[in-house]
């Protein structure tokens, strides 16, 4: 039953990644290009999902919408893994030290913050757009990858073959980077196919209220906002964004679960 | 324990200091300056410096950051740049909005999960786990502000059982003020529900586990009396603490829906604040939000510490 998540969720992610792949080469129509005569119609042969308001083609800015959503995901969680990781693995090291409190507390403390709050306060203030949604969303991930890496890298600290390398006279940044870093890093994946489908909430959160990627970029979040007055008589317009932010988020969150499985042999003996 | 207790209250009065420090500073180093913003593009240099003056924005950072901070000590948030009225006041207004919100919406979602996540536990690998495990993946998968949208079109505009937006005031009629905070308080508590589904299902089976329940059971209970008689109320604990987290959140988490719904809640005060660079009201409120955060989780560490006197060595 478990490998059928990680398939499901792996067939979901790709389609979504291959869709937004494939508008860098064709979508079906131009975006660029409005048709007031064609405006809101429903599915049909030429326009597979519809058209939108000023007649363009929801199916090319889907397309293009997926890749907005994944790039401002995948940055926010790269935000987040390159500056979390290795303050988790620093803080690993000297456990109980004046650094391992200082971070761990500023992660206790960013936790604290309502982040998409705090989100919303950054892109207001510093100017709404793509980047600094980016910024925002990322800020989140830091100290989610930090406490993952730090209590998993803690655990190895105590293991034989760490204070081998530590006899064979190898300091503990190399240590961290050769021995500890390639053992947490299952562990990091299933955390960061997580806190990818949370950057993907979380952008078209940031769209919808107008804060994230604007126009004329296309966006899922965006594409809601401008539903939201339509939706009465054109629900096609709030219906497909939705299942594509749905679908996308499905299967991300299936492939966590399938990989977590799949890498980490305790849990799925813990479930059976 | 009495340790214990004052260790975990240094740190979150530095906790608190900290965060009053952030907060203030992100809001400084924002561009834009509120007296400008509000006097619009073609107001005189003069006139800027004059409000700017009586805003308090002439004094050094330094000074506005201890008098905002010993403001809000006494009870004092400032006076609103936009309102001309006491923040402390919109506040108040405010949360009787928001906080009857999130704990309508933290009661919908505790009705849905607590049924659906024993069910599921009970049910372990059969098709009703199977089924409730599906249903939670969608329901996290689901941005709550589309659910909103989709309540409106079939509640509100379809079958005209809910109104589309806004809010009944409570001096209307408890009644008419609860139906007008039904729809967002759904769409908050699915996403949550999904989430308490899961994690009262993963404890349950956890203290299924345990020896005692074999116990329990070689003595001749019922699979049924087990559950409700001691499985239940061990799983209770993780079960809480994501209720407690979740309360703050619904808090703060609202903003989204309380701009769907036009709810005059703290969310939409605070988004208001920001577009119209009312930072007073921002600073305040933001800071409201991470203190009652930071206070629940202290509430939380310190009643597990009394429960369960492991966790004070861990510290």
């Amino acid at each position: 039953m478990k490998s059928n998540s990680l398939i499901l969720g792996g067939l979901l992610s790709a389609l979504v990644v291959i869709a937004a792949l494939v508008s860098f080469l064709w979508v079906p129509f131009d975006i660029t290009q409005l048709s007031i005569p064609d405006k809101l119609q429903t599915p049909n042969e030429v326009h597979w999902l519809g058209t939108d308001h000023f007649g363009r083609d929801i199916l090319s800015m889907i397309m293009i919408g997926a890749r907005t959503s994944l790039a401002v995901a995948i940055l926010a969680v790269g935000i987040g893994f390159f500056i979390g990781v290795p303050l988790g693995l620093a803080a690993a090291t000297k456990k109980n030290s004046l650094l391992d409190e200082t971070i761990m507390r500023t992660n206790d403390l960013i936790f604290a913050f309502p982040s998409l709050v705090i989100a919303i306060l950054i892109t207001a203030l510093f100017g709404a757009g793509a980047m600094n949604a980016i910024i925002a969303i990322g800020i989140f991930n830091i100290p989610v990858f930090a406490r993952v890496s730090r209590g998993a890298a803690l655990s190895l600290w105590q293991k034989e073959f760490i204070l081998a390398a530590r006899v064979s006279g190898k300091s503990d940044l190399r240590i961290s980077a050769e021995h500890i870093f390639p053992n947490i890093a299952n562990l990091l994946i299933v955390q960061g196919t997580i806190q990818f489908s949370l950057g993907i909430l979380a952008e078209a959160g940031l769209s919808y209220v107008g804060l994230g990627t604007q126009p004329p970029v296309p966006s899922w979040g965006r594409m809601l906002a401008d539903a939201q007055t339509m939706v009465s008589f054109a629900p096609h317009l709030a219906i497909i964004p939705g299942s594509a932010i749905i679908v996308t988020v499905l299967g991300l969150n299936l492939m966590g679960d399938g990989l977590r499985d799949l890498l980490d042999p305790r849990v799925r003996r813990s479930r059976e | 324990m009495l340790g214990y207790i004052l260790k975990r209250a240094i740190s979150l009065i530095v906790s608190l200091c900290l965060a009053s420090i952030i907060i203030f500073s992100v809001v400084e180093i924002a561009p834009g300056d509120p007296a400008s913003f509000m006097l619009g593009i073609n107001a005189q240099e003069d006139t800027i410096a004059a409000l700017r003056a009586e805003l308090g924005l002439d004094q050094d950072k330094l000074s506005r950051y201890f008098s905002w901070v010993s403001g809000m000590v006494k009870g004092d948030f400032g006076t609103s740049y936009t309102y001309r009225s006491p923040v402390s006041d919109m506040i108040k207004e405010r949360i009787w909005v928001s906080l009857p919100l999130a704990l309508y919406a933290l009661l919908i979602s505790t009705f849905i999960a607590f049924p659906a996540g024993i069910y599921a536990a009970t049910q372990r690998g059969k098709a009703g786990d199977a089924a409730v495990m599906g249903a939670t993946q969608f329901g996290i998968a689901i941005p709550n502000f589309w659910f909103a949208m989709i309540l409106v079109v079939i509640f509100a505009l379809k079958l005209r059982w809910f109104s589309a937006g806004g809010f009944v005031e409570w001096e209307n009629g408890i009644l008419l003020s609860l139906k007008s905070l039904t729809l967002p308080a759904i769409a908050l508590a699915l996403p949550q529900a999904s989430i308490l589904s899961r994690v009262m299902r993963s404890a349950l089976i956890e203290t299924l586990s345990e020896d005692y329940i074999r116990t329990a059971r070689a003595k001749g209970f019922g699979k049924k009396a087990v559950i409700w008689r001691h499985a239940l109320r061990n799983a209770l604990i993780p079960v809480l603490t994501i209720i407690g987290l979740q309360f703050s959140f619904l808090m703060a988490g609202a903003i989204i829906i309380e701009q769907v719904f036009f709810l005059p809640g703290l969310g939409r005060l605070v988004f208001q604040a920001i577009t119209q660079r009312d930072l007073i009201v921002v600073e305040s409120v933001v800071m409201l939000l991470v203190f009652a955060v930071i206070t629940v989780n202290f509430i939380v560490d310190v009643a597990y510490a009394v429960v369960d006197p492991r966790l004070r060595r861990r510290v």
